[in-house]
């Protein structure tokens, strides 16, 4: 699937996971710290992901 | 998951509470958390002049959706601090987002009021951004309520902003800083506004979700002088121990408010007009005055040479 990150944004693929919480898994971040956005959908950990989704990954830490 | 309230599909989990949410009732939840802050804090009243500092990011923005569905009327200022797109961005967001909803936004510039900006504070008398920053919004954002007659300045300082302020503090037990960590933080005779911060019971990743459901759009991106900033990384450890343990950060800082801020009582320290610009300080002239006069002065000698 494709993800999109952001700070700095960028696409990258990753082929394998099917849930929400084995992306975040994946990619070492902790749901507290993202939303997961499919279109114009939040989904929750447990949501079943596809190979073919694109998925954006929205951080939510911001200032300082 | 299945929203608590309605058993349709979840859109959120609140770990904190254990609940999942639906679109409707997760705005519906919110806003009760923040109209419960209000009360509980007697954080202002309807009648007040209410000004609300704005980034174009999703806490104030967010912020802002919340207070006018509740009823208030509240008025917006943007600082544009100079720091190249970022600020661009922020004001755009900021701007779109007044006029979509015909609400009131003021716009101070730092550089065409005062000559500089918060890049070239930090970069001539070599203060952390963050630290210019802070600086420079504390006292903009007292100035513009002060000088136009609100009652109250509100901030968009969220559950994660506090928790993560109140650890750096405690780490390093600043008791000074615990002493002034509080929602609500009181006028002064001097000429300090009455400040709040209603989303204090409000996580930062449901300010996102919530702006996001909402449709509002805002900076995503980072500052790009936030980088290695100590609150940021004290969010990031935070968020790992509440990954294990949900409520933690609400446990940790509501822990504090209620139970050990009495520890740490607040002891406002005497203030009087600065000589320069009139605003409250507790020397003869104010931090914001010196740290302008010392970046006006730099610039103009590298200009010179």
């Amino acid at each position: 699937m494709k993800v999109l990150l952001h700070q700095p944004r960028r696409e990258i693929e990753v082929r394998g996971p099917k849930s929400v919480k084995a992306l975040l898994n994946r990619l070492d971040l902790v749901s507290e710290s993202v939303l997961v956005i499919r279109g114009d959908q939040l989904l929750t950990d447990g949501e079943r992901l596809r190979p073919d989704d694109v998925i954006e990954l929205r951080p939510v830490i911001s200032g300082g | 998951m299945k929203c608590r309230v309605c058993r349709g599909r979840a859109v959120i989990a609140v770990r904190r509470h254990n609940a999942g949410f639906c679109k409707d009732h997760f705005i519906a939840h919110i806003h009760r958390q923040v109209e419960r802050t209000i009360s509980e804090y007697d954080m202002f009243e309807d009648h007040q002049r209410l000004l609300l500092g704005v980034s174009g990011g999703k806490d104030s923005l967010a912020l802002w959706e919340i207070l006018t569905a509740l009823g208030y009327q509240v008025d917006g200022v943007y600082l544009h601090l100079g720091i190249g797109e970022y600020s661009s961005d922020g004001l755009r967001f900021s701007r779109e987002f007044a006029q979509r909803r015909d609400l009131s936004l003021r716009i101070v510039d730092l550089g065409g009021e005062h000559g500089f900006s918060v890049p070239q504070a930090s970069d001539v008398t070599a203060r952390v951004a963050c630290s210019a920053c802070g600086l420079s919004k504390r006292y903009l954002l007292n100035q513009v309520a002060s000088r136009r007659g609100y009652d109250v300045l509100v901030v968009g300082h969220n559950l994660d902003d506090e928790a993560a302020v109140l650890w750096g503090n405690v780490l390093r037990w600043q008791v000074d800083y615990l002493s002034r960590q509080r929602p609500v933080l009181a006028a002064s005779e001097e000429g300090l506004v009455r400040r709040v911060k209603p989303l204090v019971r409000v996580a930062e990743r449901e300010t996102a979700a919530y702006a996001v459901l909402r449709g509002i759009e805002y900076e995503i991106e980072e500052c790009p002088m936030v980088s290695g900033n100590t609150v940021n990384r004290n969010k990031q450890w935070l968020n790992r121990l509440e990954e294990q343990s949900p409520g933690l950060k609400a446990q940790f800082l509501f822990g504090f408010l209620d139970r050990g801020a009495a520890y740490f009582p607040a002891d406002p320290p005497e203030l009087s007009m600065c000589g320069n610009c009139g605003q409250p300080t507790p020397g003869e002239v104010c931090a914001f005055c010196r740290l302008k006069k010392a970046t006006v002065v730099r610039i103009a000698g590298r200009g010179s040479r």
